[in-house]
């Protein structure tokens, strides 16, 4: 670009030009007529809801009520994060580019395994493992172990280009194998952050398990799609105040944690 | 000095490592009974999952001239969700930052709001606007704006707060009014990081703004609900990989803007 551009005075010129037909473009391709007229008064029965919320549902011990589901929404991210931590720890060392000389061929190809097990969509994830072990929580479970690696991998792998190496070469000249280079230095500098990062994870996760129930996959979501379709306002705005409050609390537990691990 | 430590209870028998080990038990059984965890049902179906990835290895590509359209308008719903997103999230960051408003209250009130907002997942707000203003992709636009204005607001307020008092006292001294220091003391410390994170904030809302349309707010995610009810597993692939491309390009692009901002 700076080749291009011989002088530098009508660089902000052509950045204007630029940004202008983004936006020109953009613009053009939505049709913002398409608005349903009673947007407005859909809006205010949720805010209605919201403030008028079916307390009803919170327990009703049916095991289908508010505080049975939120368990289950959060036993799927834990759950869920969890197993791709285990998983994720040889996707990191794959992707991992640790000492000069390592091969770049191999740390290269494990990021763009994990790039691409990022970008798999996780709701089409949810759906492939609703048709192998039918729909319910444990498909929500499966969906996230796998979709998590694509994250969890890569913020582990770079965990381990960051760490401190002079444990594992202190062992390493007094004579110690790859194993146990391994177990008593590598493993023991990595695992605090490690720990921290699955819990940043963990936070995520809870904020999509609440969501995979949309397409079937267990937890809080499948209940809040069909109230959201029957327009039972009240009980969408009970499921919401369900969520936030659930939300913000494995927030807040979790960045205790999270301070205290690091 | 000659005695050997003495260790409390706690410590020889390591008992907070224990408590924490058990609750962690706890939490782990807890959550494999609540989601209904089943091995032997993975085992034995877990074929089908990978017959539905196989049918995902012959992508049908004749169907990508299909999703050009589709992945063209997602990406106009980033653009413009991220932009109003921004817009609205400017005047927040300010009044949330303890360094433009010294009153504790109003910051801790507004950053409350901005917490709650952020609990709030993308698929449940598309949901939600789908509701709202109708199938289409305003809805996508509409999630995407109060999406990214929830992120916005609380890395902008974060800036601001970490910016050098020393030109902000001297615009004081001098007699500036409130709008002439955030004009002319902190916008010129801050802008750089703020593209920055307009970018970063972009690049996350183009990978959101792909399943959105799952729920009907527009975009390629339509096609991808369609392809997935109509158990066209071929077509599913083609979009997965078309996602792949154009979210590799977009980051590609945005890193390259951020390299350049530094």
């Amino acid at each position: 670009m700076k080749k291009i551009i011989k002088n530098p005075k009508y660089n902000w010129l052509i950045w204007g030009v630029i940004i202008i037909a983004i936006y020109v473009w953009s613009f053009s391709g939505i049709e913002f007529s398409g608005i349903k007229d009673s947007a407005g008064e859909v809006t205010n029965s949720i805010f209605g809801g919201l403030f008028n919320p079916d307390w009803a549902y919170t327990y009703d011990g049916s095991g289908e009520d508010l505080v049975n589901l939120i368990i289950q929404t959060l036993a799927i991210a834990f759950l869920g994060t969890f197993i791709s931590a285990i998983l994720s720890v040889p996707f990191a060392f794959w992707a991992a580019h640790i000492k000069k000389n390592s091969s770049k061929f191999r740390s290269q190809t494990g990021k763009i395994v994990l790039t691409i097990i990022r970008t798999f969509p996780e709701i089409v994830l949810a759906i492939m493992f609703i048709k192998a072990v039918g729909p319910g929580a444990f498909a929500g479970v499966l969906a996230l172990s796998i979709h998590s690696i694509g994250m969890l991998g890569k913020l582990f792998s770079e965990a381990l280009e960051n760490a401190d190496y002079g444990p594992s070469e202190a062992i390493t000249s007094a004579g110690g194998n790859h194993s146990q280079v391994l177990f008593f230095a590598t493993l023991p500098t990595v695992l605090p952050e490690f720990l921290s990062l699955t819990l940043y994870r963990f936070e995520i996760a809870v904020r999509s398990a609440s969501i995979l129930g949309m397409v079937g996959a267990g937890g809080i979501g499948t209940p809040l799609i069909f109230a959201i379709q029957t327009r039972s306002w009240s009980r969408v705005g009970i499921i919401l105040i369900g969520i936030i409050v659930m939300v913000t609390a494995i927030d807040f537990i979790s960045g205790i944690l999270r301070k205290k691990l690091v | 000095m000659n005695e050997i430590p003495k260790r409390t209870i706690v410590q020889r028998f390591h008992l907070v490592f224990v408590f924490w080990l058990v609750v962690f038990l706890i939490c782990l059984i807890g959550s494999s009974i609540i989601t209904g965890v089943n091995l032997d049902l993975l085992v034995s179906n877990i074929s089908q999952f990978f017959e539905l990835l196989k049918q995902m290895v012959n992508p049908d590509w004749g169907y990508s001239r299909y999703i050009i359209q589709p992945l063209l308008e997602t990406i106009q719903m980033a653009v413009i969700g991220t932009s109003l997103g921004t817009l609205i999230a400017l005047p927040f960051s300010f009044i949330a930052a303890r360094t433009v408003i010294k009153n504790k209250y109003v910051t801790s009130v507004i950053r409350f709001f901005l917490n709650l907002m952020r609990t709030l997942p993308d698929l449940l707000l598309a949901a939600l606007f789908v509701a709202i203003v109708g199938i289409g992709p305003v809805a996508g636009v509409a999630t995407l704006t109060v999406f990214s204005f929830a992120m916005i607001s609380k890395l902008f307020y974060e800036t601001i707060e970490t910016i050098d008092f020393g030109p902000i006292d001297a615009l004081t001294t001098s007699g500036a009014n409130k709008m002439q220091v955030i004009v002319f003391a902190i916008v010129p410390q801050v802008i750089n990081q703020f593209i920055s994170y307009f970018l970063y904030t972009f690049e996350i809302n183009v990978r959101a703004s792909t399943i959105l349309g799952y729920l009907g707010a527009g975009g390629i995610g339509v096609f991808l609900q369609r392809s997935l009810s109509s158990f066209r597993y071929d077509q599913t692939a083609v979009i997965i990989i078309a996602i792949f491309v154009v979210v590799l390009i977009i980051d590609t692009l945005s890193n390259v803007l951020r390299e350049k901002l530094r």
